[in-house]
C-alpha cells in the first residue's frame, strides 16, 4: 500500500518538474547527479594521490639513505625557473577556479577567457618544462642510460664522447659553464691521460679544462654562503648513486608533466563544449570536474617544487 | 575570513541551481595572494640554515599551500564533508605508507655500503 504510494508520488513528481535533457534517466535529481559525480570524480582523484605517494615514498626512502646526494645535484636543477614555474601554475588554478565560478553564473564570455588563459598557463609550465628538460639532456643528466652518473657507464674522462665534446668547445664561454667539464676533471674516476701544455701540440682539445662549477652555481652558492657539496665530498657508494636523483626527478616531474597535457586536452574539450552552448548555470558539472582534476594537479606541483628544488 | 563569510551565506541563497557553491571573486583572489605569499617564503625559509627543521617547515609551508587549494579552488570547504574525507584518507594513507617505508629504510646500509676504498 504504502510504496504504491510512494511510487505513485515519484512518478507524479517526474513528471510535474521538466525532466532537464542533461539529467540522466537513473537521477532523481540534478543536485543528486551532480553529487555523485563530484564523489566519483574525487574517488579518482584519491587514486592519482596515491599513484603518486609511490613516487613520493622512493624519493623519501632514496633520499634518507643518500641525504648528500640529493645535496649535491639538486644543485643542477635551476630554482628560478621551478620558482616561475609554480607562480605559472598557481595563476593557472586560479583562473580555472574563475572559470568555474564564471559557469556557476551563467557568464559564458568569462568562462571561454578563463579556461584560454588556464590553457594558456598550463602551456607556459610546459615550455619552461622544456627548457629546463633540454639543459638536462644537453649536460647529460638524462634518464637511466643516458645519464652521465650511471655506474659501469664509460666514466667521463677527456677521452670519452662527453669530455671531448666538452674540451673541444673548451675555448667558448659557454662550454666553461659546462658541468660535464666539471665531471671530467674529477679525480675519482677518471683515468684521464696527462697531457702536458707544452709538449708542442697546439691541439687544446686535449688540454683539460679548468674546474668549473656546473652553470649558474657560482651565483647561487655565493647567495647561500654555505659550503656547497662538491662531487669528491660524496662517499663512494654515494658517487654512484647521484644517477637516482635525476630517476626520481625525471620521473616525478614526467608523470606530473603527462598531467598536465591530460589536464589541458580536458580544458580544451571543455572549452569546445562551451563554444557550442552545452554549460549554463544549470549544468556544468564538467567545467567542475575538469577543474578539481587541474587543482589536483596545482596539489601536486606544490609539494614537488620544494621537494625537488629546494632540498637544503 | 570575515570578508569571506558574508557574500558566500548572500550566493548560497541565490546562486544555487544544483547544490554547488559560488565562491566569490574577493576570495579567489585572497587565497591565490596567500599562495603567491607562501610559495615566496618557502623559498626565503631554504635560504636559512635550520637543519634538519628545513625539510619540515617546507612540507608544513606546502601542506598548508594544499589545504587552500583544495579547501577554496576546489571548494571542498563548501562541499560535501565525505570529499574532503576522501582526501584526506588518501593524504593520510601516503603518510602512512611513506612513514612506515622510512621506519627502517636506513637500516640496511651497512649491509650494501662497500667498504672505503673498494669502490673508486
Amino acid at each position: 500500500m504504502s510504496t504504491g504510494h510512494t511510487i505513485a508520488s515519484a512518478a507524479a513528481g517526474h513528471d510535474a518538474h521538466a525532466h532537464p535533457p542533461f539529467l540522466a534517466h537513473h537521477y532523481d535529481t540534478p543536485e543528486q547527479q551532480f553529487g555523485a559525480g563530484k564523489l566519483g570524480m574525487w574517488i579518482f582523484l584519491a587514486t592519482e594521490i596515491l599513484m603518486f605517494g609511490g613516487l613520493f615514498c622512493a624519493y623519501a626512502v632514496y633520499r634518507a639513505n643518500h641525504p648528500d646526494v640529493f645535496i649535491y645535484a639538486h644543485h643542477y636543477l635551476d630554482r628560478t625557473l621551478g620558482g616561475i614555474n609554480t607562480i605559472v601554475l598557481i595563476t593557472s588554478s586560479l583562473t580555472m577556479a574563475w572559470g568555474v565560478r564564471c559557469a556557476q553564473l551563467n557568464r559564458t564570455r568569462g568562462l571561454i577567457i578563463c579556461l584560454l588563459l588556464t590553457l594558456l598557463g598550463g602551456a607556459g609550465f610546459m615550455g619552461i618544462k622544456t627548457i629546463e628538460y633540454k639543459a638536462k639532456w644537453s649536460h647529460h643528466l638524462g634518464f637511466g642510460q643516458a645519464n652521465q652518473y650511471l655506474p659501469g657507464k664509460s666514466a667521463p674522462t677527456d677521452q670519452s664522447p662527453h669530455g671531448a665534446e666538452a674540451a673541444s668547445s673548451a675555448n667558448t664561454a659557454a662550454a666553461t659553464a659546462h658541468p660535464a667539464t666539471a665531471i671530467a676533471d674529477r679525480p675519482a674516476r677518471t683515468t684521464s691521460i696527462e697531457v702536458d701544455p707544452n709538449s708542442g701540440t697546439p691541439d687544446e682539445a686535449r688540454i683539460k679544462p679548468p674546474f668549473v662549477q656546473p652553470a649558474g652555481l657560482a651565483s647561487r652558492a655565493s647567495h647561500d654562503g654555505n659550503h656547497r657539496i662538491q662531487f669528491d665530498d660524496l662517499g663512494p657508494l654515494d658517487r654512484n648513486r647521484v644517477f637516482t636523483f635525476f630517476s626520481v626527478y625525471f620521473v616525478m616531474t614526467g608523470l606530473h608533466g603527462l598531467h598536465v597535457l591530460i589536464g589541458m586536452a580536458l580544458i580544451t574539450w571543455i572549452l569546445v563544449r562551451t563554444l557550442k552552448g552545452h554549460f549554463s548555470s544549470a549544468y556544468n558539472a564538467p567545467v567542475d570536474l575538469v577543474g578539481l582534476y587541474w587543482h589536483l594537479v596545482d596539489l601536486i606541483w606544490i609539494f614537488l617544487f620544494p621537494l625537488l628544488y629546494l632540498i637544503h | 575570513m570575515t570578508q569571506m563569510q558574508n557574500p558566500s551565506v548572500a550566493t548560497h541563497a541565490h546562486h544555487e541551481p544544483h547544490g554547488a557553491h559560488v565562491v566569490p571573486v574577493g576570495v579567489l583572489l585572497a587565497v591565490f595572494g596567500a599562495l603567491m605569499v607562501l610559495t615566496i617564503l618557502t623559498v626565503a625559509a631554504t635560504m636559512v640554515d635550520l637543519g634538519p627543521l628545513n625539510i619540515w617547515i617546507a612540507l608544513g609551508i606546502a601542506v598548508v599551500k594544499a589545504a587552500l587549494v583544495a579547501l577554496y579552488f576546489m571548494h571542498l570547504r563548501y562541499d560535501s564533508p565525505f570529499n574532503g574525507i576522501i582526501l584526506i584518507t588518501a593524504f593520510f594513507f601516503v603518510a602512512v605508507f611513506i612513514g612506515i617505508a622510512l621506519l627502517d629504510s636506513t637500516e640496511y646500509h651497512p649491509n650494501y655500503e662497500p667498504p672505503l676504498g673498494i669502490m673508486k
